[in-house]
C-alpha cells in the first residue's frame, strides 16, 4: 500500500501470571522446577493500515483483539515484532520518546461509563490532553478548540461545565470520541466503541464516527465483535481466533464468500434481519486456553477439514489470487 | 391452538421517594401453546420487567398496579406467594442473561439441579432426580453429563453455563419459559447454538417461549411472533416476518433503518434523533412524538390505542385509521 501509516510486523503480546516464586515451582519427572506460565494473547500478527482506511479486528472474546490494539497504542510493551508508524518504529519507545505519537494516536474505549473521570467536568476531561500536548496555547484558543470539537461530535458547548454523570450513554460516547480528536489525531484504535449502547444510539455514534472520518482523514482501527456493524463500516478485516489472525481481507469479498474455515463458521451464526432459517456452521468443542496453545493450526481442534500436517505446521498467512490472505493450510491446498 | 397466557392491561409502578413512576402502561399480549414470542425494545423500554411480572418477580418498590396475567386460568397478578413458588420455576421458568451470576458457585452443577426437582416434588428420590437431571442435560447436548453433574459452574464456559441454565429451566417440565436476554453476554457463534437449541425444545416439547432481547436479528430468527415496545408500552404487534420486512410504527421502522445491513454498506444509518425518555419524564400522548418523523397534534394530547396497521401488524400509532369495530 502506498500511503501506509501503521504497520505492525509479527507482533507478539504475552503475559506473565505465573505470580510469586512459590506458585512458579512445579514437580515433574522426579525433579522440582521453576516454570512461568504464560498467557499468549497476541501471536504472530502483521497487518498494515493506511491513512483514511478503516481496518477491523473481529473474533469472539478472548482472542486478542483488544490486546492487539492496547499493544499497538503502547499501552502494553510487546513480546516480539515490530510496530512501526509512518515508517519509524514506536515500539521500545519510552515515555518520551512516545509523546508526539500520543498526539497522532487515540483511544476511544468500550465502556463510556468507566472512560471519563467521574470527578472531572467535561472541559476538564476535554481541555487536559490538549493542553498536555500543546503546552503553548492560551485559554481562548483551549476554549475555541473545545467548542468546535464539541459541535462537531454533535454535542452542545455549553454543557462543557457538567459532569459525566449528567449524561447518557450515547453522550459519553460523543464526549470520549471529542476527547480523542481534540488533539487532532490521524489515527484511532476504537475498542468496541458501540457495544454498550442502544441500536438507535449505536446508529448515532457509527454515522459519527464514519463523518469525522471523512472530513479529517481518519484511520481507524476498529475492534468489534458485532459482524453486522463491522461489515458496514470497515475497508477490511482481519478475523483473529486465539491470538491469531486467521483471514484478513476486504470487507466486501470476506463477507461474501469467507475461506478459512473458522471465518465460515463465524459469519455463518450472524442472525440476519432479511435471512430465513439460519445455515449455521456448528463448531465441535470450545476454544481451548491461550496458555497452552494447540500445536500446529490454532483451530485444529475444532476444524472439520483437518489432517495430520494442521496438527504439526503453524500455518502462515497466504495471499489468495483475490488479494484476501488466508492463513489454513486446507486452502493453501486446495482442500477447502 | 390454545391459550397459555394472557397478558392484559398490566400497568406496573414503582414508587420512588421523588414520586411514581411508570414502567410499563398498559401491556397486553397473548400466548400461545408452543408459540415463540419475542418482547423487543432498547433498554429501558420495560422488556425485562413486563418479563418478571409474569413470574411475580418484581421487587419492591416496583408493584403491579393493575392489568391481568391469565396463566391457564389463573390470574399471577393475584395469587398467593406460596401459589407463585409451586409456579415458579416449575410450570415458568425462566433463564437469565449472565450465565455467570445466575448459578451459584459453591454448589455442584447436580446439587443445584436435583435442589430443584426435590423443591418441586417432595417426595422424590435422590436417583431418580439424578436420572432426570442427567436427561436434561443430554438434551441441551453437555457431553458426559455423569462427570459433569459433579462439577462446580466455574468449571464450565459460559455458553456450557447458559446451556446448564436451560438444562435446570427444563427440570420440572415447564410449559412457558421466560429468556431474558439469555444470550447476550456470550459470543455470537456460541449465541447461535444458544438459540438453535431453544428453538429445537420449543418445537419437541411444545413449549411457549418469551424471549426478551433488543436483537432485532435474534428475535427474526427464533420467534414467530413479535412485540416492540417503547417507553413501557407496546408500540407494535405481529408476526415476525412481517414487522420486519414491512414495519408500520414509526419507532420500529426506525430501529430496523438504524441497523447496518450487507445491501447497504457503507452508507450512513438512519439515525432517530434524540433519545428515549425516562420513565420520570414520558411526554404526554404517544411517548415517540418528540423523536417521530410524522408527529400531529393530536399524538401530543392522547395516547394511541393500538390498530391495525396496512399488514395486519397492530400498530399503536396515529398513522393508521381505527377500525369501526375499534370505536
Amino acid at each position: 500500500m502506498n500511503d501506509t501509516l501503521l504497520s505492525v510486523k509479527n507482533l507478539y503480546k504475552h503475559f506473565d501470571i505465573s505470580g510469586g516464586f512459590l506458585d512458579q515451582i512445579k514437580f515433574s519427572q522426579g525433579r522440582l522446577k521453576c516454570e512461568k506460565t504464560w498467557v499468549k494473547a497476541v501471536n504472530n500478527v502483521s497487518f498494515d493500515l493506511a491513512a483514511g482506511e478503516t481496518f477491523s479486528v473481529v473474533g469472539e472474546s478472548g482472542c486478542g483483539k483488544s490486546t492487539l490494539g492496547r499493544t499497538i497504542m503502547g499501552l502494553y510493551p510487546p513480546n516480539g515484532g515490530e510496530i512501526s508508524y509512518r515508517g519509524s518504529r514506536i515500539d521500545g519507545l519510552d515515555h518520551k520518546q512516545l509523546l508526539p505519537y500520543r498526539k497522532k494516536m487515540q483511544m476511544v474505549f468500550q465502556d463510556p461509563y468507566a472512560s471519563l473521570n467521574p470527578r472531572k467536568t467535561i472541559r476538564q476531561a476535554l481541555a487536559d490532553p490538549l493542553r498536555f500536548h500543546n503546552p503553548q496555547l492560551t485559554e481562548g484558543e483551549i476554549k475555541d478548540r473545545i467548542d468546535e470539537v464539541m459541535l462537531q461530535v454533535g454535542s452542545d458547548p455549553q454543557w462543557i461545565s457538567r459532569m459525566p454523570h449528567e449524561f447518557s450513554g450515547g453522550q459519553r460516547q460523543r464526549i470520549s470520541i471529542a476527547r480523542a480528536l481534540i488533539v487532532d489525531p490521524e489515527f484511532i484504535v476504537a475498542d468496541e466503541p458501540i457495544s454498550a449502547l442502544d441500536v438507535s444510539i449505536q446508529a448515532q455514534i457509527l454515522n459519527l464516527m464514519m463523518d469525522l472520518q471523512q472530513q479529517r482523514n481518519l484511520a481507524y482501527l476498529f475492534i468489534a465483535h458485532d459482524l453486522s456493524v463491522v461489515e458496514h463500516l470497515s475497508d477490511r478485516v482481519g478475523v483473529m481466533y486465539l491470538g491469531t489472525v486467521c483471514e484478513l481481507s476486504e470487507t466486501g469479498i470476506l463477507f461474501e464468500q469467507p475461506r478459512h474455515p473458522y471465518t465460515q463458521a463465524l459469519m455463518s451464526a450472524i442472525p440476519k434481519l432479511e435471512g430465513g432459517a439460519s445455515t449455521h456452521v456448528r463448531l465441535k468443542g470450545e476454544v481451548p486456553t491461550p496458555i497452552n496453545l494447540p500445536s500446529g493450526c490454532v483451530f485444529h481442534g475444532r476444524c472439520p477439514y483437518v489432517n495430520q500436517r494442521c496438527i504439526d505446521e503453524i500455518p502462515q498467512l497466504n495471499r489468495l489470487d483475490d488479494g484476501r490472505q488466508v492463513a489454513c493450510h486446507g486452502v493453501e491446498e486446495g482442500r477447502i | 391452538m390454545s391459550t397459555l397466557l394472557e397478558v392484559k392491561d398490566l400497568v406496573i409502578k414503582f414508587a420512588l421517594r421523588t414520586g411514581e413512576v411508570t414502567a410499563t402502561n398498559g401491556v397486553s399480549f397473548t400466548l400461545q401453546k408452543g408459540e415463540r414470542l419475542g418482547l423487543v425494545g432498547e433498554s429501558g423500554a420495560g422488556k425485562s420487567v413486563t418479563g418478571f411480572s409474569i413470574i411475580n418477580l418484581i421487587s419492591k418498590p416496583g408493584y403491579i398496579a393493575s392489568g391481568e396475567v391469565d396463566f391457564q386460568g389463573e390470574n399471577l397478578a393475584k395469587v398467593s406467594d406460596e401459589r407463585m413458588r409451586s409456579l415458579r420455576g416449575n410450570r415458568i421458568s425462566m433463564i437469565f442473561q449472565d450465565p455467570m451470576m445466575t448459578l451459584n458457585p459453591v454448589l455442584t452443577i447436580g446439587t443445584q439441579m436435583t435442589e430443584t426437582l426435590h423443591q418441586h416434588n417432595p417426595g422424590m428420590s435422590q436417583d431418580e432426580a439424578r436420572n432426570i437431571a442427567l436427561e436434561k442435560l443430554r438434551k441441551v447436548y453437555i457431553p458426559s453429563p455423569e462427570k459433569r453433574l459433579a462439577q462446580f459452574p466455574h468449571e464450565f464456559s459460559g455458553g456450557m453455563r447458559q446451556r446448564i441454565i436451560i438444562a435446570i429451566a427444563l427440570l420440572t417440565d415447564p410449559e412457558l419459559i421466560i429468556a431474558d436476554e439469555p444470550t447476550t453476554a456470550l459470543d455470537v457463534t456460541i449465541q447461535a447454538e444458544i438459540m438453535e437449541l431453544l428453538m429445537e425444545l420449543c418445537e419437541t416439547d411444545d413449549m411457549g417461549l418469551i424471549l426478551i432481547t433488543h436483537d432485532l436479528a435474534v428475535v427474526g430468527q427464533v420467534t414467530q411472533n413479535i412485540a416492540v415496545m417503547y417507553a413501557g408500552s407496546i408500540v407494535e404487534k405481529g408476526a415476525t416476518s412481517q414487522v420486519i420486512s414491512d414495519p408500520q410504527h414509526p419507532y420500529t421502522q426506525g430501529l430496523i433503518a438504524a441497523l447496518p445491513q450487507s445491501s447497504r454498506q457503507g452508507e450512513r444509518l438512519n439515525q432517530i434523533p434524540g433519545m428515549m425518555p425516562t420513565l420520570k419524564d414520558i411526554p404526554p400522548g404517544c411517548s415517540f412524538n418528540p423523536r417521530c418523523a410524522h408527529v400531529m397534534d393530536v399524538c401530543k394530547i392522547e395516547v394511541p390505542q393500538l390498530r391495525v396497521g396496512k399488514n395486519g401488524n397492530l400498530v399503536a400509532c396515529y398513522l393508521y385509521p381505527l377500525k369501526k369495530e375499534q370505536r
